[in-house]
């Protein structure tokens, strides 16, 4: 609980010197608004519902792409990791994949798919299935040979030996591969949407970019912080820290 | 005979190419119900000796025949006791040892079985605990547990006290006689102490090394328990025959060291 007052003493620190430097006027407003103008076009905007459109909209293209950057993901992760000769070609292309900014994709993306919804989905599996591909592939390589030879020992061989053995032995991997995959999706998200015809945060951002509405601007860079953080504190974050107790790696609370 | 290892050797090649031979011609018979320990310095060549008897490498010429049938790979005729627990952390303690039991037996079975070998290395109240919540002498209990459980033909032991503080090891190779004095498992038990060996082992294999050889096979004849004042003399002759080898040891690493 001591973390939780820190915090608020901080945010509310920071807002009251945001509004210290509003009222010293050097900037106009229409550059810097109040926190106060903020707070009002976020109310604004929920309470006529476009905002929330807005984020089931941008939910839904984020679900649909991270699923599929996971399967995907998984699939070819599995694949680098059993077939050298694949892993030796297509792995060094997906490692230069990796290095690339998502926002890339979108021009590509708007030609192949139009503004519709498919090219925001598209950016988002691109930006999602290579992190997760790497992290399954380092999953499944790092096994320790103890727990093979074990269970080879006991008679586990083959199929049986992947999905018994090698499979969950490679789920604290995965597990950071699906909190960075999902990390990656949110970004290319708002890339993609920025260039989208909506709905969609990163639409109406653009959008409240071309009306110099700067207070719905900040707003929704708020928003978007605080859906990311919330996502990966309470889900991802919990989830990594649960399976790194189980599997007796969290050295930091044993 | 019951376990039959023929004129084994084993070669390792380094990055230039460059052949190391780890041991050469082994020969060794092994009854059924023995307790065996493979004694030896450290670069014998003991543990790649046991992993060949597993299965899990392969010799570089010669064979290896438990029941007249050749030991091709590993299997679950040959349970084997890591140096390290080498339970899975993602199973309860339980179901680490029903792991090796899914394919033969009944869900019902399975736990019967588990829950007398629990019983038998006195961790029945921890059957639901993962792994990570047992001390190292506990988990290493597990994974003997665990390779009883499989009721192989032979138990592989490499060094499985190893890693344990002295008063753990001592109470765990206790315990380790009295199942073997019920259970009258064919045991080969590799450690590089001269005293678990003869606290231990009804025959014990010297294996000298560069490159590894047997170098005596020696009959343990002391009444078990066995107790510190009764072995005292053995230890003596045993400490005798390894100094040498132990010298020979050391002495090739000051060369292979100082020639860098």
């Amino acid at each position: 609980m001591a973390v939780a007052g820190k915090r608020i003493v901080f945010f509310t620190t920071l807002v009251l010197l945001w509004q210290g430097i509003v009222l010293l006027g050097i900037w106009p407003e229409s550059m810097i608004p109040s926190p106060l103008s903020v707070a009002n076009e976020i109310y604004a905007g929920f309470k006529d519902m476009t905002l929330i459109w807005d984020i089931v909209a941008s939910f839904r293209h984020l679900l649909i792409g991270f699923a599929f950057s996971l399967i995907i993901g998984t699939l070819l992760g599995v694949m680098l990791a059993k077939v050298k000769a694949l892993d030796e070609t297509l792995g060094s292309m997906i490692l230069a994949l990796q290095s690339v900014p998502s926002i890339v994709w979108v021009p590509l993306a708007i030609i192949w798919f139009g503004f519709g919804e498919a090219s925001i989905i598209f950016v988002v599996i691109i930006g999602g299935t290579f992190v997760m591909t790497m992290n399954m592939r380092i999953g499944i390589k790092n096994v320790p040979p103890l727990y093979l030879n074990a269970a080879r020992t006991m008679g586990s061989k083959g199929l049986d030996l992947f999905l018994k053995v090698v499979v969950p032995a490679a789920i604290p991997h995965a597990v950071t591969g699906v909190k960075l995959s999902w990390a990656f999706s949110w970004r290319a998200l708002m890339a993609a949407e920025l260039l989208s015809s909506g709905p969609g945060l990163g639409y109406t951002l653009a959008y409240a970019s071309d009306f110099n509405n700067m207070s719905l601007v900040i707003g929704i860079i708020i928003i978007i912080g605080t859906i990311g953080a919330i996502v990966d504190q309470v889900i991802f974050q919990r989830i990594e820290n649960n399976v790194l107790k189980r599997w007796g790696l969290d050295e930091r609370n044993p | 005979m019951y376990l039959k290892i023929n004129n084994v050797s084993k070669t390792f090649h380094n990055e230039k190419d460059q052949a190391l031979t780890v041991f050469q011609d082994i020969d060794l018979d092994i009854n059924e119900g023995e307790f065996v320990s493979l004694l030896g310095p450290s670069g014998c060549g003991k543990s790649t000796l046991l992993s060949i008897i597993a299965g899990l490498a392969q010799p570089s010429s010669g064979s290896i025949f438990l029941e007249n049938a050749e030991v091709k790979g590993p299997g679950p005729d040959k349970s084997m006791v890591f140096q390290e627990a080498a339970l899975f952390p993602w199973l309860t303690v339980s179901e680490n040892i029903r792991f090796p039991l899914r394919k033969s037996l009944n869900k019902k079975d399975q736990q019967d079985v588990a829950a007398d070998y629990l019983q038998m290395v006195h961790l029945s109240n921890f059957a639901n605990h993962y792994p990570h919540e047992l001390s190292g002498g506990m988990q290493q209990r597990v994974s003997i547990a665990r390779a009883l459980a499989m009721d192989a033909k032979l138990l592989l032991m490499d060094e499985p006290f190893g890693a344990l503080d002295e008063q753990t090891r001592t109470v765990l190779q206790d315990e380790l006689e009295k199942i073997w004095l019920s259970a009258k498992k064919t045991i080969i038990f590799v450690t590089h102490s001269i005293r678990e060996s003869i606290k231990l082992a009804d025959r014990i294999i010297i294996m000298g090394a560069r490159p590894g050889t047997i170098i005596s096979d020696i009959k343990v004849d002391l009444p078990r328990p066995r107790l510190q004042k009764d072995m005292a003399d053995l230890e003596e002759e045993l400490l005798t025959i390894l100094k040498g080898e132990i010298q020979k040891v050391m002495k090739e690493e000051l060369r292979y060291g100082g020639s860098r």
